[in-house]
């Protein structure tokens, strides 16, 4: 989801340059950052929207989502955020994540690092012959599982970081990609601290 | 009463703990369960508007006087598409309201029912936080959780949608608890090392200035008493922004006047060229800081503010404060006290604002023949200064003038509609102002155009006996839209008319209020007084010059030190670009 304003030509961007709404005026010249936030909520029903909503409406980008329920019995779902922007923007998110009701933590995981990050995907690949040997051995190469086989079909699951998974899917792109399923990064501090 | 009741009774019961007194709203479908309850109870008086919107304003015009939340009873439906204006417009200037909306009952959710809307949906980003009950058991203590959330922290707009079934099963009723939310915890102190090092900043100011904002009415009478006294005890300027006004006396000499787009040459030049900028309770928004690369660009910056997100969201500040203004000035006085009270001299800083000063801003051409537009709030402010006065304002230039020319020697007592501009925020909020003060007068100041908006709320203040004074400022124009016309868009003037006007006086009369006409400025002092002195709500149509202008004004995109004082400055002075802005 890609919302903030890109000028589209001179004029406009001259102008916009001068808007007082646009915050990055002087944050143009500065670069723009990839951030990944932990964020633990209530799960109660609508939060993601609100979440979602925020994002959206404020003109933020999500570069990838996931939430699932943590704790059953605390109902607290973590959800992780990959997004970026300028420094000024990132402090916007996590403050403006931070000040919603049902918002219990936010924990910018790049800044508090060294962090941990994984993601999964489901990888679907249909050939024969040489392809089809050549995808089983590169299957290895990424420690990637056999999750179902046909005779003409696999479906692999590999997990690890979002550039190894994206380095899969193009070794597979020649060899029968069909279909790419991905589950967006989850992410955790290394060492003994909990967020 | 046992503890099982109905939802309905419920909400009466848990209103009734939170301390209200007073509702806004409008029956329907949905909420008839409710309305019930109303019926039959003492203790809650239920005021019923015209409109929806209205009910939200008036709320909003309560709660601005009081410093408690205003309550507002929709249904569902149209009933709370109507009130989303005025939640966002509480919103926008941190007004905690309580907004209870009916919804059809939780087994045709979903069905496309007869009135129903995705109400949490459509006002999710509207409110500060809203709630779907769908189990009376939950009901009582959403209720109180949400009066804290609408009144602690930056306040704002909630919202609880209950469905007509769970009005009419049992619940459990519980009474407030008092307990700590579990993830919601606004932080009230602010860190001391941070208030160090303001008060560092500020023992080294040589050019000074407060800036302060709504923060600090929201923080309530402890603050705007404390920001008196540091500031007199410091003797630095103090300037304000729309929604601050009163809480420094406008008759202090200290006080420079408001300032940003419309705001004085004086404070606006002093903010340009301070060295220690003290924010109190302000949230640097466009209309304040004009181009943001060239805004003071030589000072220091504190920032008090309860909401962390509003810090360095436009512009970067050296110290940031999270906290309350009421316990941030008071441990930033105690440190500056113990430290020694130690200043730098000011005078010099002062020689130069008051030159400034002697340009006298707001100065216009009189007129004897029509009635300019300045000259009727000057003289709105000579004859009701000596009351318990309180003003609302519609938004436009009129809106401007009376932020201009009116004189606020207390908080609580200017309600306008900032963040959002809402035209059509004035006569409810009046409304909601006469409500909670039955002995003040209370006077919206307006626009021909903008009464028109939510002028049905006029039969509200007939039916509770009301007396609110509407005072147009009748120029026959979308004057504000107008100026911009003129300035930035080469003077084509498309749709900026207000044609086919009422007879304003008819129209009172209509209501069952009075009318007053005034054309001639020798008549007006008594055509005030003659309003003033009428035991009911007045419509007064003051037809002023039709094409004055609203000065200074700092055009969108410039920066301070740009200000247009007056149409002989403004030849050319705007450029395309600006035009793009708004
Ligand atoms: C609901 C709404 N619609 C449109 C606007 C844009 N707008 C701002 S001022 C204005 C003109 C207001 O005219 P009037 O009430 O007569 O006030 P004047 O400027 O003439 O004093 C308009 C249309 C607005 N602020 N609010
Ligand atoms: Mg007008």
């Amino acid at each position: 989801m890609t919302t903030q304003t890109k000028p589209e030509n001179g004029q406009k961007a001259a102008s916009l340059r001068r808007s007082a709404y646009d915050m990055s005026a002087e944050m143009l010249s500065q670069e723009i950052e990839r951030r990944v936030l932990a964020v633990t909520v209530d799960n109660e029903s609508g939060v993601l929207a609100r979440v979602i909503g925020l994002f959206s409406g404020r003109g933020y980008n999500i570069e990838s989502l996931t939430v699932a329920e943590v704790d059953h019995t605390g109902h607290i779902s973590r959800i992780t955020i990959v997004t970026s922007g300028t420094p000024m923007v990132l402090r916007q998110i996590v403050t403006q994540l931070d000040r919603m009701v049902p918002v219990h933590r936010v924990t910018d995981l790049t800044i508090e690092g060294p962090s941990l990050e994984r993601e999964m995907a489901l990888v679907k690949v249909a050939s024969k012959g040489e392809a089809r040997v050549e995808a089983l051995r590169l299957k290895d190469a990424f420690r990637a599982h056999v999750l179902d086989a046909t005779l003409e079909s696999f479906v692999f699951e590999v997990t690890g970081s979002p550039e190894k998974i994206d380095a899969f899917v193009d070794l597979m792109r020649p060899l029968g990609l069909v279909e790419i399923c991905r589950t967006g990064i989850i992410a955790i501090k290394r060492g003994a601290e909990g967020i | 009463m046992s503890d099982i009741m109905t939802g309905a009774q419920i909400v009466v019961k848990a209103l009734k703990d939170q301390g209200v007194d007073t509702i806004f709203g409008y029956p329907g479908g949905a909420v008839l369960p409710i309305y019930d309850e109303i019926f039959q109870q003492e203790g809650i008086k239920h005021i019923l508007v015209r409109h929806e919107q209205g009910a939200g304003h008036a709320a909003e015009g309560y709660a601005r006087t009081t410093g408690k939340p205003g309550v507002v009873l929709v249904t569902s439906g149209p009933g709370v598409t109507n009130v989303v204006t005025a939640l966002q417009d509480a919103l926008m200037d941190s007004i905690p309201l309580v907004c209870i909306s009916g919804q059809v009952p939780t087994f045709l959710i979903g069905n496309d029912a007869f009135q129903e809307a995705d109400t949490v949906g459509i006002t999710r980003p509207c409110t500060k936080h809203n709630w779907l009950v769908k189990d009376a058991e939950t009901l009582a203590p959403t209720i109180h959780e949400a009066f804290q959330v609408a009144t602690t922290g930056r306040p704002g707009p909630v919202l609880i949608d209950i469905p007509k079934n769970v009005q009419m099963t049992n619940g459990t009723y519980q009474r407030p608890t008092g307990k700590p939310h579990k993830s919601y915890r606004p932080r009230v102190k602010g860190d001391l090392d941070q208030i160090t090092r303001a008060v560092e900043l500020i023992e080294q100011a040589q050019k000074p200035v407060f800036y302060t904002g709504g923060g600090v009415v929201n923080s309530g009478p402890a603050a705007t008493q404390l920001l008196r006294e540091f500031a007199r005890s410091t003797g630095f300027p103090v300037t304000s922004t729309l929604m601050g006004l009163g809480c420094y006396p406008a008759s202090d000499k200290q006080f420079l006047g408001m300032l940003g787009m419309h705001g004085t040459y004086e404070a606006n030049l002093t903010m340009h060229d301070c060295d220690v900028m003290i924010c109190v309770g302000a949230r640097f928004d466009d209309r304040i800081t004009g181009r943001t690369d060239a805004f003071s660009p030589n000072s220091r910056k504190i920032h008090i503010d309860i909401d962390p997100s509003s810090i360095n969201k436009n512009i970067a500040v050296d110290v940031p404060i999270i906290g309350d203004v009421a316990h941030v000035l008071e441990d930033m006085l105690r440190v500056w006290k113990a430290r020694g009270r130690k200043k730098q001299s000011v005078a010099a800083w002062w020689d130069q604002i008051e030159e400034w000063r002697s340009v006298d801003c707001l100065k216009y051409k009189p007129s004897k023949k029509t009635i300019k537009p300045q000259y009727a709030l000057e003289r709105l402010q000579a004859l009701t200064k000596d009351r318990e006065t309180y003003i609302t304002t519609e938004v436009g230039q009129h809106q401007m003038w009376a932020a201009q020319f009116m004189k606020f020697e207390e908080p609580n007592r200017w309600m306008t509609s900032g963040g959002l501009g809402t035209m059509g925020y004035g006569v409810p909020a009046a409304v909601g102002v006469q409500a909670a003060r039955p002995d003040g007068l209370v006077i919206d100041i307006a626009g021909e155009a903008s009464f028109l908006m939510t002028m049905q709320e006029m039969s509200t203040a007939v039916q509770y006996n009301l007396p609110i004074k509407i005072f147009i400022l009748n120029n026959e124009r979308l004057g504000m839209v107008r100026q911009w016309q003129q300035l930035l868009h080469g003077e084509r003037y498309s749709h900026s008319w207000s044609e086919a006007l009422p007879d304003f006086v008819k129209l009172a009369e209509a209501f069952g209020c009075k009318g007053i006409k005034c054309e001639d400025p020798a008549k007006l002092d008594k055509a005030i007084e003659e309003m003033i002195a009428y035991d009911g709500p007045v419509i007064f149509d003051c037809l002023v010059e039709k094409h004055e202008n609203c000065f200074p004004m700092i055009p969108s995109g410039k920066a301070h030190n740009e200000m247009l004082l007056g149409e002989a400055s403004t030849e050319g002075a705007i450029d395309e670009q600006g035009a793009a802005l708004v």
